[in-house]
């Protein structure tokens, strides 16, 4: 008595959300990291308004980066430590697509939250105002790509005991396109100039990400079941 | 053509022929290196501009080449171990890491002083210098996978899952960089502004890259019959090989 594909995914989505929403400290915390690192720069770098200004495009990305490469540590942890993992390897559905049922939940949680809130924190950092569209959007997609990566990383270390910083190792290089593209476009919007080009490449890169690394997710997955 | 692979999988062929192929390296190498590396940084002559301290570029530029190349190696490596589980395609892996990664590393030192004299800084934000350090980054991922794992099999095939991520990230991760360096626009000098370089100088770089070549090739045996030496001590094939 198996269900449907599409009723699969449905009931995993459900699933992962309720068990998300029912700790809600879980999807706050994210957040409060992301405040509180952006809180450290101002006090580092001292508090002129325009210095802020300057860097504030490369300050929330990278901070952006951080926060999401934090949380999708915790990504596949439950699930393999409860033996959930192992059901979705052993169920007929494709293990791929079920991956991505979970990566896109914490997309939703993480991500997409990031990105509504992210006015708040650009405006903190003094960021002009003609700039702020183009970083909810830029975060929207990137954020995306970021969680994908994340997920790469972390199903190949989440049988490891201290997978914690190996997770950044590996995923920090893999990254770097994806900060690069999200600052650009948020620094040619604060500049005045049109970033739609970057936010393209930015999409780009979220639509090969979507087709090739569930793949690579799957994979890690059965290899850390094995190990 | 096909047979090869199937006795690549085999430990008594592969020693066999790591022995072989050691032996006939090592004079190449040797020959190539030296030769390179006296017509290099003896007989070419100096640069116009930079003098005689373009002449590291006969170490630098070949180690960069090895090392970028080395990446994709070592994920074809993995993608055989991937898919036609060859035994020997993971001791290739774990033996490829180390040396790429040495090999970048001496790409980037050799860059920064040679950064020194031409840039005035030990350190600049190139375009390139930084694919390399982000390159290094790869490699050093790859080794801190493969050492996190207890199980082999499970280390070797991670790995190669990461390595083949890398490389269908590579293209992008380099091809951002140089957006991302154009974007910014340093004031400082540019190499490749420069006009093509001379076969003066052309034939020993050359040489120079076939001796790093070899140089990698025979670095990845020697490792690969150490580990084999290592890992089958205890088998009755490699005693009577030894014997």
């Amino acid at each position: 008595m198996l269900p449907e594909l599409g009723t699969f995914l449905r009931f995993q989505l459900q699933r992962h959300l309720q068990l998300a929403l029912r700790r809600p400290s879980d999807v706050v915390g994210p957040l409060l990291f992301f405040l509180m690192v952006i809180t450290l720069f101002p006090i580092g770098l001292g508090p002129d308004p325009k210095v802020l200004a300057v860097l504030s495009p490369g300050i929330l990305w990278v901070v952006a980066l951080l926060s999401s490469l934090v949380v999708s540590g915790r990504l596949f942890q439950a699930d393999f430590e409860d033996g959930t993992l192992e059901q979705m390897v052993l169920s007929p559905h494709p293990l791929a697509l079920s991956a991505m049922v979970e990566v896109f939940c914490h997309w939703l949680l993480s991500g997409v939250l990031l990105a509504l809130v992210s006015p708040v924190f650009a405006a903190l950092l003094n960021m002009p105002s003609r700039a702020i569209p183009v970083l909810m959007v830029s975060l929207l997609i990137g954020t995306l790509c970021l969680s994908l990566i994340g997920a790469v990383g972390a199903a190949l270390t989440v049988a490891l005991r201290r997978g914690g910083v190996l997770l950044s190792l590996l995923s920090i290089p893999l990254t770097v396109p994806v900060l690069i593209f999200g600052a650009a476009a948020v620094r040619e919007a604060a500049l005045g100039y049109d970033p739609s080009s970057w936010l393209a490449l930015l999409g780009a890169l979220a639509a090969g990400g979507c087709v090739l690394a569930p793949l690579a997710i799957a994979a890690g997955l059965r290899i850390s079941l094995e190990a | 053509m096909w047979s090869i692979v199937h006795k690549m999988g085999s430990p008594p062929w592969f020693f066999r022929f790591a022995n072989g192929a050691i032996a006939w390296l090592l004079p190449i190498v040797l020959i190539t290196l030296v030769v390179g590396c006296v017509w290099g940084l003896l007989i070419a002559p100096p640069d116009y501009r930079q003098g005689n301290s373009y002449r590291i570029i006969f170490i630098h530029v070949p180690a960069a080449v090895v090392a970028l190349a080395g990446y994709y190696v070592m994920a074809t490596a993995g993608l055989m171990s991937l898919v036609w589980k060859i035994k020997m395609a993971d001791t290739a892996m774990r033996a490829l890491a180390p040396v790429g990664a040495a090999l970048t590393f001496v790409a980037l030192v050799t860059g920064s002083i040679w950064g020194k004299p031409t840039w005035g800084a030990w350190w600049v934000w190139d375009a390139r210098i930084t694919s390399m350090l982000i390159l290094l980054f790869l490699y050093l991922g790859v080794m801190a996978l493969s050492e996190a794992f207890d199980n082999k099999v499970a280390a070797a095939k991670a790995c190669a899952v990461l390595s083949l991520v890398g490389t269908v990230n590579i293209p992008i991760i380099y091809k951002s960089v140089d957006w991302w360096y154009s974007l910014h626009q340093p004031a400082s000098i540019k190499f490749t502004g420069e006009s093509a370089i001379d076969a003066s100088m052309l034939y020993p770089l050359l040489l120079m890259i076939v001796a790093f070549y070899g140089l990698f090739a025979l670095s990845v045996l020697l490792r690969m019959r150490t580990e084999l030496l290592v890992t089958h001590r205890q088998s009755a094939w490699l005693r009577s090989e030894l014997s």
